[in-house]
């Protein structure tokens, strides 16, 4: 019985190891938007109660398909309830089959982290924020984008050829 | 190139900054409206001759953030109505975009949850748009004065949406008491993060 139960806790180590999302906060935004390099993050803020959100991740998924053996980054900034994370944000990142960085708001005042990402940010979901520091490109979007809107914006910006 | 590239980054300052110009702004006196409670009955501003202001909050009944702050807003309506300040929420969701938002189901939930205060329909958004809601829930704080209902306080109810019992800044509630007071209000604009309204397409 006790071999057994450490077999189930091992599994269930090695589970929850395969399944962790990162924790981010405001710095990780600000780290984000300080970086020199050529990289052109994509970064799309959501949830997996937001219906709108959850319609348009397809097309980040598409992006992060098409676009990663460029210098392209797709980041998803989940803001699901904390204490859905293992009950609702992970069996959905993996009933979906997400590919794309999936990473947590780990934040409990919005209204200390919201302006970090952009000043004229309301807070409604989604928001997809897109950087490219070497191109000095800058672009933040309140509501959905699509996958056209993305391409467009992005190309631009691609130096791997 | 270089060039064109800044002159899409400016573009998309510019396309953006709009967003942030649109709204009332604290100071501002709104315009009063005629909204459907879910009662059937009209309400405007003007019927409430004796309220020395509004707690108008932007909510609805699908979106998580408002269900999480709903007990919260009664609760507010009940501490503050008797002060003079009534919770008005008002669901700005466009129903074919988002059925749980609908009239009928707005009445099913103000009864089954026991909204002690009118839950009113803007079937045209017109009153978020001048607002400035972007999200539910979104609030706004008024003060009646001589020159209309006047903007006080625009944004969260408070600094942690997920635990009401870690709150450590009740914003609405020090805007509220504040004005009761007479005193100036610390801080009047905060942000949430919230559901997008679901603007008509």
């Amino acid at each position: 019985m006790k071999k057994l139960t450490v077999i189930l806790v091992l599994f269930l180590c090695y589970n929850l190891h395969a399944q962790q999302i990162k924790f981010v906060d405001g710095s990780w935004i600000e780290k984000i938007k300080a970086k020199t390099t050529d990289t052109i993050y994509v970064i799309n803020f959501w949830a997996t109660w937001c219906k709108p959100c959850v319609e348009e991740l397809p097309d980040f998924e598409k992006l992060n398909k098409e676009f990663s053996q460029k210098n392209v980054k797709v980041i998803l900034v989940s803001n699901d309830f904390k204490k859905q994370i293992n009950t609702r944000l992970i069996p959905f990142v993996k009933k979906n089959n997400i590919k794309s960085e999936v990473v947590f708001m780990n934040e409990t005042n919005p209204n200390n982290w919201i302006e970090k990402a952009d000043k004229i940010w309301s807070g409604a979901l989604p928001a997809t924020m897109i950087i490219c520091h070497s191109k000095h490109f800058y672009h933040f979007n309140e509501g959905e984008t699509t996958y056209k809107e993305l391409v467009k914006l992005i190309e631009p910006l691609i130096t791997i050829k | 190139m270089k060039n064109f590239i800044l002159i899409i980054c400016l573009f998309s300052i510019l396309t953006n900054a709009k967003a942030q110009t649109e709204g009332y702004k604290i100071g501002d006196v709104v315009k009063d409206f005629s909204l459907q409670n879910v009662d059937g009955k009209m309400v405007s501003l003007a019927d409430y001759k004796d309220a020395k202001g509004f707690i108008v909050v932007f909510t609805c009944n699908h979106c998580p953030f408002s269900q999480a702050y709903e007990q919260r807003i009664i609760n507010l309506h009940k501490k503050y109505a008797s002060k003079g300040f009534p919770v008005l929420a008002i669901n700005p969701n466009d129903k074919d975009r988002e059925p749980e938002d609908s009239y009928e189901n707005m009445q099913k939930r103000a009864k089954e949850k026991k909204y002690p205060f009118v839950y009113l329909y803007d079937q045209t958004q017109e009153n978020a748009k001048l607002y400035g809601a972007m999200r539910t829930p979104h609030v706004f704080i008024l003060s009646k004065k001589t020159t209309g209902n006047v903007v006080e306080y625009i944004g969260a109810i408070d600094d942690n949406f997920e635990e009401p019992q870690h709150v450590k800044i009740k914003y609405a509630e020090d805007a509220l008491n504040a004005l009761i007071e007479n005193k100036p209000i610390k801080v009047t604009y905060t942000k949430a993060i919230g559901c997008g309204i679901k603007w008509k397409r």
